[in-house]
């Protein structure tokens, strides 16, 4: 398994829009993808799930990638964090 | 007329017929169903054609309200991909044994009901995203149209809540104004009837039952008003009120970001008058090139003690923050006369306007003042802050004046606390500060002429007294006279001059203005366009 911890720096946090583009991002791969904020972890593929965290701006989260093709997809998932929170 | 109260989310005015929309009261049915798997596969179907759906929307959206707004649909498609929103859905099915608009509608309502739960306002506002895609899918499962968006003449929509689809549907052309009953200022709705520029107001307390499609209406977004079967005289108040709406809007497209110029390039600064940190909105929104009289009474009225320092540095801060290093001339404290506050146990006079008031209340209780002057102090880091003093009338109180700054300033160096140098005025006002005008322009950086004390002071006229009409003349020349001594004192000193009386918004006289050679007018937000324009205008 490997993990990264992202603060977001979007001024709205993980609102609709990006939590709806994490979620297919993260369909793209076998891993499973989670994310955890405040120990509270849920499926990044699940839109939902991932709204009712409602991480803030300047809030930190663990991302976490388990699978077949992890290195791919964490290399992939930081991408994302980087680029579009 | 029946008058109802909203909370305002677009500042706009409308005058017309009243459509009331309700949705056919669908209540979904529970009903037993033999084949689950039939009913899973009449949910796919419905959902492919919801995303069609809303891909139609969202090109619409994209059209006319941009991409920002029109994103909501695309999110609204993903969240219909939802795995725990669709498993949901499946399993009440499969397990329940029911029909799939059963099984969507509760889905639906947990899953919303978990948004509305959170402790997250704009979190709050998705849980109205799953019932309008929920609702989306129980219609195309059931065949049953929504709201009819389709009407012949501008109206003014109103129901209980419009979900974002509902709103980006109708024509925007024919829709004079929103009135819901719910609705938040965070949801898409609000955010939608900004982009589009239409009034709208929500949570309206009112009975859709017992208002009537073709009723007419006033919807007011500056007071938050709805007012039905309005009388004529508020209809002709509605009707100028969208023509100076209109005017207004007309100016700001030609006229924003714009110079005070005229033709032969002779430049002044039109500044905005407010009376309080919530008279922002308007400075901004009407281009103003500063702040040229900002009120500080607010803080002082209206409540039963002093304000503290912090309370004062905190409004003075946000000012000048907001104008984000603009001009914000802050007036200093001017009550007393027609400006009251108890707590400061002023005694009754004869003569208020000749009273103890303003800067004699400062000067004869500097504890008041100092107060005030450090928290006007500790802002100017902030932004470009400048001090003005009223009611001067000789060179001693200016004096006075510095020798308390001089303290103020000590202090803080004192306490280490951070404070720029300021631009420090005065207001003139008295027929006295104008004969000395020349020697107080040597003390201070700027004058600012306060018109209506001087014209009552110099006229010999109270305004408060009707009798007298026939007697006052604004344009009096002993009036006019005086502001060609003052700017000329200024000027002779190196120091400018401006104007925040009424005067300074009196549109005959800006011609006289600009050529006396006034370097600034300050005015009520709402008048600075209409200044500019004539400047623009003249030779």
């Amino acid at each position: 398994m490997k993990s990264f911890e992202y603060t977001v720096k979007d001024e709205l946090g993980i609102h609709a829009r990006p939590a709806g583009m994490l979620a297919k991002e993260a369909k793209k791969y076998e891993s499973k993808i989670t994310i955890t904020k405040e120990g509270k972890t849920v499926d990044v593929t699940k839109l939902m799930m991932l709204m009712s965290l409602a991480v803030k701006c300047g809030q930190t989260v663990e991302i976490q990638v388990e699978g077949s093709d992890e290195e791919v997809a964490f290399e992939g998932m930081k991408a994302f964090f980087e680029a579009n929170l | 007329m029946k008058h109802l109260n909203g909370k305002s989310v677009y500042k706009g005015v409308a005058l017309g017929k009243v459509l009331v929309l309700k949705k056919e009261d669908y209540v979904v049915k529970r009903v037993k169903i033999e084949n689950p798997d039939e009913e899973v596969k009449r949910v796919e179907a419905a959902r492919e054609k919801s995303q069609e759906q809303l891909q139609k929307l969202y090109e619409k959206a994209l059209k006319e309200v941009g991409e920002a707004s029109a994103a909501i649909f695309e999110v609204h498609q993903m969240m219909l991909e939802d795995d725990d929103y669709n498993e949901s859905i499946e399993n009440i099915i499969r397990t329940q044994e029911v029909n799939a608009e059963y099984a969507v509608a509760s889905t639906g309502d947990n899953f919303s009901e978990m948004f509305a739960s959170m402790d997250d306002d704009y979190m709050r506002a998705r849980a109205a995203d799953i019932k309008d895609i929920s609702e989306r899918l129980v219609r195309n499962l059931s065949g049953q149209n929504g709201i009819d968006t389709e009407f012949e003449e501008p109206v003014i929509i109103v129901a209980e809540d419009l979900t974002p689809s509902e709103t980006v549907q109708m024509d925007k052309d024919k829709i004079l104004a929103f009135v819901t009953v719910h609705g938040s200022t965070n949801s898409h709705t609000a955010i939608l009837a900004r982009m589009m520029n239409i009034p709208a107001l929500i949570g309206v307390d009112m009975n859709l039952d017992e208002i009537q499609s073709g009723t007419c209406a006033v919807v007011d977004g500056f007071d938050g008003a709805f007012i039905l079967e309005p009388d004529e005289k508020t209809k002709e108040e509605t009707k100028a009120k969208i023509a100076s709406e209109e005017e207004k809007k007309n100016l700001l497209l030609k006229l924003k970001g714009k110079e005070n110029i005229t033709k032969s390039g002779k430049k002044i600064n039109i500044y905005a008058n407010i009376g309080s940190v919530g008279d922002m909105g308007y400075v901004l929104e009407n281009d103003a090139g500063g702040i040229g009289l900002f009120r500080s009474e607010f803080l002082y009225i209206g409540r039963n003690e002093l304000p503290t320092e912090e309370e004062q540095f905190q409004a003075y801060k946000q000012a000048v923050q907001n104008m984000a290093g603009k001009k914000v001339i802050i007036r200093t404290l001017d009550i007393g006369a027609d400006k009251q506050a108890d707590y400061l146990n002023l005694d009754k006079e004869e003569n208020p306007a000749l009273g103890y008031r303003a800067i004699r209340i400062c000067l004869s209780q500097p504890e008041i003042f100092k107060v005030q002057l450090r928290a006007l102090f500790r802002a100017s880091v902030y932004g470009t802050l400048s001090i003005m003093y009223p009611m001067i009338t000789s060179v001693e109180e200016v004096m006075r004046i510095k020798e308390i700054v001089k303290e103020v300033k000590a202090e803080l160096n004192a306490s280490d606390i951070p404070y720029k140098d300021v631009e420090e005025g005065i207001m003139i006002e008295t027929p006295a500060a104008v004969m000395i005008s020349d020697e107080l322009a040597e003390l201070v950086d700027f004058f600012s002429i306060g018109t209506n004390d001087l014209t009552q002071y110099t006229l010999a006229i109270d305004r408060q007294n009707e009798k007298l009409e026939e007697f006052y003349n604004p344009h009096h020349k002993a009036i006019l006279k005086m502001i060609k001594m003052v700017v000329d004192n200024a000027h002779a000193a190196g120091k400018w001059a401006g104007i925040c009386g009424e005067l300074g918004a009196d549109t005959e006289l800006t011609e006289t203005f600009v050529n006396m050679g006034v370097d600034e007018l300050s005015v009520a937000p709402s008048m600075i366009l209409k200044l500019r324009k004539i400047v623009r205008e003249m030779e």
